[in-house]
């Protein structure tokens, strides 16, 4: 969807400038929520203020509403043919396996270090075996960040020179 | 109240979600585990859907989960529920996030939230992965005999191939979808 929104509102609207729209992604992606809909907010409200960022907000979900509405609809008819059960108990393997795939690309970029890497295994253990709410991992996580900035400086400028590594 | 229950399940969800649509299952399934809204099947068809139409899957699985636990009201309180929060952010803070970003303190919560978000991915394929290789109204418990016997042995195949299809060949996606569910035909069939 990145690229999409990068063509539209750069290219064909010329509403902001190429760097602007990498400055809004950046900032798109450490907000919460989903980057599509962030980035369309930003540029919104770049664009014309709270109106604007309103208006684009609604904007990008309302076809994916629509969207999703009518196949909901449907699917809550049909989910119980066992057609349509035996299509699913084929999909939901290969969503493990996408989803896996996701896990590990992932930890290639956002796992700089041993302390990530401990941080991480922690994580998945609290949440799929222990129960443990997400929200409450996520917390943990900004509170490491937060100790080693306040409490270990020399590892903090380290992190931020280079990234976390070792030496 | 459902409604309530939904949109304020869902602006959780929007305002602790980082790192896209994946690590956002966990938080998801926990908020449907708690009020009972969907079977965990189910909740995987959803996300198997949401991958496969448009749009964020954050968008998609809200809706989708609104519309089966309350109609199509349900599916608009949750999916405004999980856009109202980085909406109500951005038209505060922008000014100053964008000078925030590059805070040394910003890049430090993010040095820890990152590994958190993979994580959390990762628990989402743990999630989706006990919901596909058990048989259905099975649980993870028991001895090592048990569950030889829970297990869906056809399931476990269909993960390897799309494993294979998805890192081997590199298959789009959709395609692995499509060649898997005719697989779940197949193997149901026989």
């Amino acid at each position: 969807m990145i690229p999409l929104i990068e063509r539209e509102v750069v290219e064909n609207k010329k509403w902001v400038s190429s760097e602007e729209v990498i400055d809004v992604f950046a900032a798109a992606q450490s907000m919460p929520g989903a980057i599509a809909i962030n980035s369309s907010t930003f540029i919104g409200y770049k664009i014309y203020g709270k109106k604007g960022a309103i208006v684009a907000t609604i904007g990008v979900i309302l076809p994916s509403f629509f969207i999703i509405a009518l196949i909901a609809m449907f699917f809550s008819k049909v989910q119980d043919a066992p057609v349509v059960k035996a299509v699913f108990s084929g999909i939901r393997p290969a969503i493990a396996s996408l989803i896996s795939i996701a896990a590990i690309k992932v930890s290639k970029t956002s796992i700089v270090d041993k302390a990530g890497l401990i941080i991480a295994i922690l994580s998945v253990l609290l949440v799929a075996f222990f129960d443990v709410q997400a929200i409450f991992v996520i917390l943990g996580g900004a509170a490491v960040g937060l100790a080693i900035y306040y409490l270990f400086p020399e590892r903090a400028a380290n992190i931020l020179s280079n990234g976390g590594n070792e030496n | 109240m459902i409604y309530l229950h939904l949109f304020l399940s869902f602006m959780k969800i929007g305002l602790f979600s980082f790192g896209g649509g994946y690590a956002m299952i966990p938080l998801i399934q926990k908020e449907i585990q708690s009020h009972g809204w969907l079977s965990a099947s189910e909740f995987v068809d959803i996300i198997a859907i949401a991958e496969m139409t448009p749009g964020p899957i954050a968008v998609n699985s809200a809706t989708f989960v609104g519309y089966k636990a309350a109609g199509i009201l349900g599916g608009i309180v949750a999916t405004a529920g999980v856009a109202i929060p980085s909406l109500v952010l951005i038209l505060i803070v922008s000014n100053y996030f964008f000078k925030f970003q590059d805070h040394p303190l910003s890049k430090l919560i993010f040095y820890g939230v990152r590994p958190v978000i993979v994580g959390l991915i990762f628990a989402a394929a743990v999630f989706v992965a006990q919901t596909a290789f058990l048989r259905q109204g099975t649980t993870l418990s028991g001895s090592m005999l048990n569950l030889l016997s829970i297990i869906d042995l056809k399931s476990i195949f269909i993960f390897i191939i799309a494993i294979i299809g998805l890192v081997k060949f590199e298959i789009h996606p959709i395609l692995i979808i499509v060649i898997s569910s005719v697989l779940g035909l197949i193997f149901t069939m026989l």
